[in-house]
C-alpha cells in the first residue's frame, strides 16, 4: 500500500459528500410522507377531518380518530425499529467488513427468538422489559457463534462463509423454536404475532421500552463511525492510524447486537432492513460511515414503514406481517449483491 | 510386477464392491424394519396377524381403518419421499461437487413448496395439477438460478448465495399465501413450512410412487456417469461422456423427484442434505452412491417420524426432528470445510 492512496482515501472520507444536503432533504420529506401515509392508509382509510381530529383534538370522539390514535403509536414504533435495524446493519457490515451482513442473514434474530421463546416457556416471563434482556443475550451469543464459524480457515470471514454459517445456525435454532412451541399452545398463542415479525403490537409503552436501547445503540454507532471508517481501509491501516481494532470491533458489534436484539424482542424477527438501508445509502452517498450510519437510520425507518403500509394494504382486511414484506424486498438485493461481487471475494 | 498391481487393484475393487453390497443390504433391511414399525406402532398395537390380514384386504374391525387408512399411507409417504429426497440430494451434491449444493439449501424445495401452497390454497387444484405445478416451479427455480449464477465465471459460492436469497423470497411467498388462505386450508398449508407425514392419504400418493418408481431407475442408470462428472467437466468429456445431455437428464429427474416429494409431504428439512454425506461415509467415496443415499433418506424420514410420534409426550412433525438432527451436522460440516479452506 503506498502513501498516495492512503492520503487520497483520507481526503475522500474527510469531506461531506456533495449531494448530502439534497439526500437528507429527500429522506426527511419521504419520512414525513411515510408517517402520514402510515396514519391514513390501512384496512380502513381515514378521512382528513378524522386524521386532524385524531392528532390534535384529544376529545374528538369518532371511529376514525380512534384509529388514527392507534396508528400513531404503531407508526412511531415502526420508525424506531427501522432506524435501529438500519444502524445495526451498517455496524455489522463495517465490523465484519462484509457487504452481506444483516442481523437476519447472520441468524442473530433467530438467536434472540430462541432465548425469548425459552424464557416464555420455561421461566414464565411475560413482560417486554424482561424478555428484551433475554433477546440481547441470545443475539450476542449467536453473533459470536456465527462470526466464529464464519471466520475460521483461510481468508477470514468471507461473505459466503458468514452467510452459510448464519443460514445453518438459523435453521438449527428455528427447529429449536418450533420444538419448544409446538407442545405449548399457550406460548404459541402469545408468540404467534412474534414469530413472523410485526410492528402491529406497537404502543407507547413498547416505544418507551425500546427508546433507551435505540439511543445507546445509535449514539455509540455515531461515535465509533470515524474509527470504523479507518477500519474499512484494513486492520493494518487502522492500527497505523491509532485505532485499537479489537476494542472498536467489540464496542460496535455490541451496539449492533443491542439494536437488533431489542427490536427482535419487541417486534419479532424482521429481516433485510439493515442490508437494504445501508446499501441504498452507500449507493447515493458513498462509503463515509459518519454520513452513512445516521442516514441508514433514516432510510431504515422509511423502508420499514413503507413495508408495514404495504403489508397492511396487501393483507387487508387482516394484515401481512412486515417481516414477510421486507424479505420480499430485501432478498432480491442479496441476490443482486451475490451476482455482482467478484468470485474471489466470495 | 504388473500382474501384482492389477491383482491388487482388482482385490481392492472386489472389497469395495463387497462393502457396497453389504451396506446397501443392511440399509434396505433397516428400511424394511422401520416400515414394519410404522405399521405396528400407534395408539393401539394390534397383533401382527391381524395387521397382515388387514393389509391383504380383509375387513378386520378397527384394524383395517387404522392400518390401511392411517398407518400404510404414512409409511409409504415416508418411505418414498425419503428415497426421493436422498437420491435427488446426492445427485446435486455430486454434480456440483459440494455437499452444500442440495435442493434444500439452494432453494429448489422452496420453489416447489410455494407452487404447491398456491395451487392448494388459492386454486384448490387436484393432486395431479399440484404435482405438475410443483415440478414446473422447481425446474423454473433451477433455471433462474442457473441464469443468475452464470455470469463470467461460475462459482458454487455465488450459486449458494443466490439460492439463499431465492429461498428467503419464496418462503415469504409461502407465508403470504398461508395468511390469505381460508381458515380451513391453513392446517394443510402449514405442512409446507416444516414438512410432515401427518394426515397422509392414500389418494395423495400415486404421483409420488409413480415418480420414484419411474425416475429412480433412470438416476441409478446414469449414476455411473455421475461419478465421471465428479471428476470434472473436462475429464468427463474426454472420457467420452456427453456431459450436457447427461446433466440435463439428471437435473430434470432429480428436480422432479424433489418437487413431487415436497408436494406430498412438504419440505422435510435436511433429508436431501444429510442422505448423501451419510451414504458416502458408509460406502466409501468413488462409487455410485445413489441407491444407498436413497435408502439412507428413507431411513432418516421413517426413523425421524417414529421418534417424532412416539418418543415424546407431544407428536412432533417429522420435519422438526430432521431439522434438529440435520442442522448441527450442517454446522459441523461448515466448520470442517472452513478449516480445510474449501469455501
Amino acid at each position: 500500500m503506498n502513501n498516495f492512496s492512503d492520503i487520497s482515501e483520507q481526503k475522500l472520507i474527510s469531506s461531506v459528500p456533495k449531494n448530502f444536503k439534497r439526500v437528507l432533504f429527500v429522506c426527511l420529506a419521504l419520512l414525513v410522507l411515510c408517517a402520514i401515509a402510515s396514519l391514513v392508509l390501512g384496512s380502513r382509510v381515514v378521512r382528513l377531518q378524522e386524521l386532524l381530529d385524531g392528532l390534535f383534538h384529544p376529545d374528538a370522539e369518532s371511529y376514525g380518530a380512534n384509529i388514527v390514535r392507534k396508528r400513531v403509536a404503531r407508526t412511531v414504533f415502526a420508525l424506531c425499529c427501522g432506524a435501529a435495524l438500519g444502524v445495526s446493519g451498517s455496524l455489522m457490515q463495517s465490523v465484519t467488513r462484509n457487504p452481506i451482513a444483516d442481523p437476519s442473514i447472520l441468524g442473530v434474530n433467530t438467536g434472540a427468538s430462541v432465548f425469548v421463546v425459552s424464557g416464555i416457556a420455561f421461566l414464565n416471563i411475560s413482560a417486554a422489559h424482561q424478555y428484551i434482556w433475554l433477546a440481547l443475550i441470545g443475539a450476542a451469543i449467536t453473533a459470536v457463534f456465527v462470526f466464529g464459524i464464519g471466520s475460521m480457515g483461510r481468508g477470514g470471514a468471507t461473505p459466503i462463509k458468514l452467510v452459510l454459517a448464519g443460514a445453518a445456525t438459523s435453521a438449527a435454532l428455528s427447529s429449536v423454536v418450533s420444538a419448544i412451541l409446538i407442545p405449548r399452545s399457550y406460548v404459541m398463542d402469545q408468540f404467534r404475532f412474534w414469530q413472523v415479525g410485526s410492528v402491529g403490537s406497537g404502543s407507547w409503552s413498547v416505544v418507551l421500552t425500546l427508546a433507551p436501547f435505540l439511543v445507546i445503540g445509535v449514539v455509540t454507532a455515531i461515535l465509533t463511525a470515524p474509527a470504523l471508517n479507518a477500519l474499512a481501509l484494513g486492520d493494518d491501516v487502522a492500527t497505523g492510524m491509532g485505532v485499537r481494532t479489537g476494542v472498536l470491533r467489540l464496542i460496535s458489534a455490541l451496539a449492533g447486537v443491542i439494536l437488533c436484539g431489542a427490536v427482535t424482542a419487541l417486534a419479532g424477527p424482521i429481516g433485510f432492513i439493515g442490508l437494504l438501508a445501508t446499501h441504498v445509502m452507500r449507493l447515493v452517498l458513498g462509503p463515509d460511515l459518519r454520513v452513512v450510519i445516521p442516514m441508514s437510520a433514516l432510510s431504515g425507518a422509511i423502508i420499514l414503514t413503507i413495508s408495514d403500509i404495504l403489508g397492511r394494504l396487501l393483507g387487508s382486511p387482516g394484515e401481512l406481517e412486515v417481516g414477510v414484506v421486507t424479505a420480499f424486498v430485501g432478498a432480491p438485493l442479496l441476490i443482486f449483491l451475490a451476482i455482482r461481487s467478484k468470485v474471489r471475494s466470495l | 510386477m504388473r500382474n501384482d498391481t492389477i491383482a491388487f487393484i482388482m482385490s481392492g475393487r472386489r472389497q469395495r464392491r463387497r462393502r457396497w453390497v453389504l451396506v446397501t443390504c443392511s440399509l434396505a433391511l433397516l428400511a424394511v424394519l422401520l416400515c414394519c414399525a410404522m405399521l405396528l406402532l400407534g395408539n393401539t398395537i394390534y397383533p401382527v396377524k391381524e395387521i397382515v390380514r388387514a393389509l391383504f384386504g380383509e375387513q378386520v374391525k378397527g384394524v383395517s381403518f387404522a392400518v390401511n387408512t392411517i398407518r400404510l399411507p404414512r409409511m409409504l409417504a415416508g418411505l418414498f419421499s425419503g428415497m426421493a429426497f436422498g437420491m435427488a440430494g446426492i445427485v446435486f451434491q455430486t454434480m456440483l461437487r459440494n455437499p452444500l449444493a442440495n435442493p434444500n439449501i439452494i432453494g429448489i424445495t422452496s420453489g416447489s413448496s410455494a407452487a404447491a401452497v398456491f395451487c392448494i390454497t388459492i386454486l384448490h387444484s387436484t393432486n395431479a395439477v399440484v404435482s405438475v405445478a410443483s415440478v414446473v416451479a422447481g425446474l423454473i427455480t433451477v433455471l433462474i438460478m442457473y441464469l443468475l449464477s452464470r455470469g463470467r465465471s461460475f462459482s458454487i459460492g455465488r450459486l449458494i448465495l443466490i439460492g439463499i436469497g431465492m429461498q428467503a423470497m419464496l418462503d415469504a411467498v409461502v407465508s403470504y399465501l398461508i395468511l390469505i388462505s381460508a381458515q380451513q386450508d391453513i392446517p394443510t398449508a402449514l405442512r409446507w413450512l416444516t414438512g410432515s407425514l401427518n394426515g397422509s392419504q392414500m389418494k395423495e400418493l400415486p404421483p409420488l410412487l409413480i415418480t420414484v418408481i419411474v425416475l429412480a431407475p433412470i438416476l441409478i442408470a446414469l449414476s455411473k456417469h455421475l461419478s465421471l462428472l465428479e471428476l470434472g467437466e473436462q475429464s468427463a468429456s474426454s472420457l467420452g461422456l456427453n456431459t450436457d445431455k447427461t446433466r440435463i437428464v439428471l437435473i430434470v429427474s432429480a428436480v422432479a423427484m424433489v418437487a413431487i416429494a415436497t408436494a406430498t409431504t412438504g419440505p422435510i428439512a435436511f433429508v436431501s442434505f444429510l442422505a448423501g454425506p451419510i451414504a458416502t461415509r458408509l460406502v466409501g467415496a468413488g462409487h455410485s452412491n445413489v441407491v444407498p443415499a436413497g435408502l439412507v433418506g428413507a431411513n432418516l424420514v421413517l426413523g425421524a417420524d417414529l421418534i417424532g410420534q412416539f418418543l415424546f409426550e407431544v407428536r412432533y412433525p417429522v420435519g422438526i426432528i430432521t431439522g434438529l438432527l440435520g442442522a448441527p451436522y450442517l454446522i459441523f460440516l461448515l466448520i470442517q470445510m472452513n478449516r480445510k479452506g474449501e469455501l
